[in-house]
């Protein structure tokens, strides 16, 4: 199979690493290579974030390069604009309707561009925009976006639920994990 | 960080060299923290058979790797490549002295500056030092070269250095592991191989010499390096994550030689393959240290005459400089305002850089978190060049400027960076009597790189209680006659600190002291509440750049997920609009 890109963007500190941790730990159990390409360092703090996940028989580079990805699965509505020139021409972004004020824009210096979501649609790109947050406080974490997130992205893929569920038991510690549970549920089932 | 099926796991690169020192049987390990190399000592750390430690900086790390060695057990150090320059000095002696068990140094790479004052190209080192460099191109790689690296170190008698690159470090690829395996050394004494005086060097430089060559003959049969045919028309020469590149772009449609050790070069495994292909191209991030030796050999090839010499590479890349398709990404007609990485919300430095700002105090800065007070709103540090330049720099600054500088500048520096190099310039400030005032940003963590400990916080790598050192007894001890603790959420007590000491004629400290507030023994208050009949839409509170405050509809907004109630805005409100949060 031909590798496939997954890239998962979003601001620092929302929670992006568990979610390759888990799509790691799936695409490996579905008998694929992949190799995930984290940030660390000073770009976590508060700034843009990419995470690259690659998978397919056999997969050379860490990262993602533009017109390549097949899905930008994204926290934040103004990082998934950012990242659309990654996006392959039949690519799908899902993104959370969020949205978190740069530094720039809290000073003044430069604006949120509006109705960000139906800009990256008017380019023909395919977006499942979702209100993740509202979701995950639903059941009860804000932390939960990243798994409302996964559930959303489930849909896509070819991959028995039970296999998405063993994936989140083995990222996910055990007393979080019914609460885990319903937020991917309700990203997977939601219109 | 990992899954497993099996005995097949996703590894990040850090943490596969951290398995092969574990499998090689590393016993020692003593590390400076710098990114990307810092998972490797946290991830070793997790093993109990290792010892591992913190050490104040790369130099003081690597002299006590050597001194395991030397007891006879295998050793390692880790840096960043910029640490590698602190660490230069019994690097390049070390080669004189070879080792006793084997001895590694990892030495990781920035290209693209992704968390980095410079993209210098290690490989120099090792030509510079003569000491054998080996570059892993993926985490099953970082295992076996690891462990490959003690067996070239004893069998040649050498430190090796092993090189990642951001790329290399921070991603996963699956890996297998095995069990682990401890050789012994005695330690004998050796005065004529370990006293590097000049009569015992001059003995010694030619053994170096000597050394290369025998290591370039390794390097002509060596696993690390390896020629995989395909395509004749095209003959790629490369390294490191490049060769991931390279195979991405190119697969079978062209012919690689893999270079897994990038010092010494071989000779006749670079002719013979040169000898196949029709188009021969070297294919190597930042310097063109490979292509230069091929060139050397009077091979003709290309390199740097079509791919860039600064900054990382990717697949995109690498097809476009060699005429190979690459696929178009979408543009968006609008102009997406910046993400750049800001301080947190809550974060102790904040405070004191807006009394500096507030004052109109130049501030010569160092590294760390607290660099992005150079960064507006704040815009306050107007230097920043490597660990421990600040307390140098103002010295300098204000020999030279007298009076027109003297109660006008500062240094600023954390805890862990003093301890790392700061405290030699203010031997310096205290020594040579200029009228400076070092402001010590102690947050008690070394932050930037993730929150590893030092010798100011009393805990060990481990989090068990370790030595502490006292910084305010330290500075005395240097015959400081004046250093002050303040805490940087009061501002006004920071703003009367601030003044005081820059009146004062004659060297002083600032300890600003406030411990981070993303450590988790840290307790946050409950986030501040907005009084929207009290609130003027005046932005005062919008001067110190913390992320946790905007202005939504004329009034400020203070964001309840990222508001850890520090108070610093509220000092700064003429109408005591923000006020603190009820406690649940």
């Amino acid at each position: 199979m031909e590798t496939k890109n997954i890239m998962i963007v979003g601001v620092g500190g929302q929670g992006s690493l568990l979610a390759s941790k888990l799509l790691g730990h799936l695409l490996l159990t579905q008998g694929y290579d992949v190799k995930v390409s984290e940030v660390h360092g000073m770009s976590q703090r508060g700034g843009s974030v990419v995470t690259y996940v690659r998978y397919g028989d056999k997969v050379y580079s860490p990262v993602i390069d533009f017109g390549e990805a097949d899905f930008i699965v994204s926290f934040e509505a103004l990082e998934a604009a950012r990242c659309l020139p990654y996006l392959k021409k039949d690519g799908i972004i899902v993104t959370n309707t969020q949205q978190i004020d740069p530094m720039p824009v809290i000073t003044g210096a430069a604006e949120y561009p509006e109705d960000i979501i139906g800009k990256m649609k008017a380019t023909g790109a395919e977006v499942d925009a979702f209100d993740c947050l509202s979701a995950a406080e639903s059941v009860g974490s804000s932390k939960a976006v990243n798994i409302v997130l996964m559930g959303r992205l489930s849909k896509y893929f070819d991959i028995p639920l039970s296999d998405w569920m063993e994936a989140l038991n083995a990222v996910v510690p055990a007393k979080f994990i019914e609460m885990n549970r319903r937020a991917f549920s309700l990203g997977r089932e939601a219109e | 960080m990992e899954s497993s099926t099996q005995n097949k796991q996703l590894m990040l690169g850090n943490k596969a060299v951290a398995r092969g020192l574990y499998e090689a049987g590393v016993c020692f390990i003593s590390s400076y923290p710098g990114t990307p190399s810092t998972e490797i000592t946290e991830e070793a750390a997790k093993y109990d058979e290792i010892y591992c430690e913190w050490a104040p900086n790369e130099k003081v790390a690597m002299e006590s790797a050597f001194g395991a060695s030397l007891a006879g057990r295998r050793s390692f150090c880790a840096q960043k490549h910029v640490g590698l320059n602190v660490a230069a000095d019994p690097l390049y002696t070390m080669s004189y002295t070879g080792v006793n068990a084997g001895m590694v140094i990892g030495v990781a790479d920035d290209a693209g500056m992704h968390s980095s004052q410079n993209e210098q190209d290690s490989r120099h080192h090792a030509i510079a030092a003569k000491v054998p460099m080996i570059e892993p191109s993926d985490s099953a790689e970082a295992i076996e070269f690891t462990k490959l690296a003690y067996e070239i170190s004893e069998t040649f008698d050498t430190p090796v250095l092993l090189k990642m690159c951001t790329r290399v470090a921070h991603s996963q690829s699956v890996v297998s592991v095995s069990e682990r395996h401890v050789p012994e050394k005695k330690y004998e004494k050796n005065i004529a191989k370990y006293v590097m005086m000049p009569g015992n060097a001059l003995k010694r430089h030619p053994f170096v010499e000597e050394r290369t060559k025998k290591l370039t003959e390794y390097a002509e049969t060596s696993p690390l390096n390896r020629v995989e045919m395909g395509d004749t028309s095209i003959g790629i020469i490369t390294a490191s994550t490049s060769y991931q590149y390279v195979k991405e772009v190119f697969g079978e449609t062209a012919s690689v030689l893999k270079l897994g050790m990038t010092n010494p070069l071989p000779e006749k495994l670079i002719r013979d393959f040169a000898a196949k292909v029709d188009r021969l191209v070297v294919v190597e991030e930042l310097d063109p240290i490979i292509e230069n030796h091929v060139k050397a050999l009077g091979i003709p090839c290309e390199g740097k005459n079509v791919l860039p010499i600064i900054y990382e590479f990717s697949q995109n890349l690498i097809a476009r400089a060699l005429g190979r398709p690459v696929p178009e990404g979408r543009t968006l007609d609008t102009q997406i305002p910046a993400r750049p990485p800001v301080m947190c919300a809550g974060c102790p430095h904040r405070g004191m850089f807006y009394t500096l700002k507030k004052n109109k105090v130049t501030v010569l800065g160092d590294i760390g978190c607290y660099t992005l007070g150079a960064v507006q709103p704040l815009g306050s540090i107007e230097m920043t060049l490597c660990m421990g330049a600040s307390i140098g720099a103002v010295h300098g600054f204000n020999k030279i400027l007298g009076k027109e500088s003297e109660g006008k500048t500062v240094a600023v520096i954390g805890d862990s960076t003093f301890m790392h190099s700061g405290m030699t310039g203010l031997a310096n400030v205290a020594y040579n009597q200029s009228n400076s005032t070092v402001i010590i940003l102690d947050n008690s963590i070394t932050g930037m790189t993730g929150h590893q400990q030092n010798p100011t916080t009393g805990y060990n790598i481990k989090g068990d209680p370790a030595g502490k050192i006292n910084l305010e007894a330290l500075c005395a001890a240097m015959g400081f006659e004046r250093v002050r603790v303040v805490d940087p959420y009061d501002l006004s007590a920071c703003d009367k600190v601030i003044k005081e000491e820059l009146a004062f004629e004659g060297p002083s400290v600032i300890i600003s002291r406030r411990p981070c507030a993303l450590l988790k023994y840290v307790k946050h208050k409950a986030p501040l509440k907005v009084n929207t009949d009290k609130c003027v839409g005046c932005k005062s509170c919008m001067q110190i750049g913390c992320p946790a405050i905007s202005i939504k509809n004329g009034k400020a907004c203070v964001d309840n997920t990222l508001c850890v109630g520090c108070g610093v805005c509220s000092q700064l409100c003429h109408f005591s609009a923000l006020e603190a949060g009820e406690e649940e």
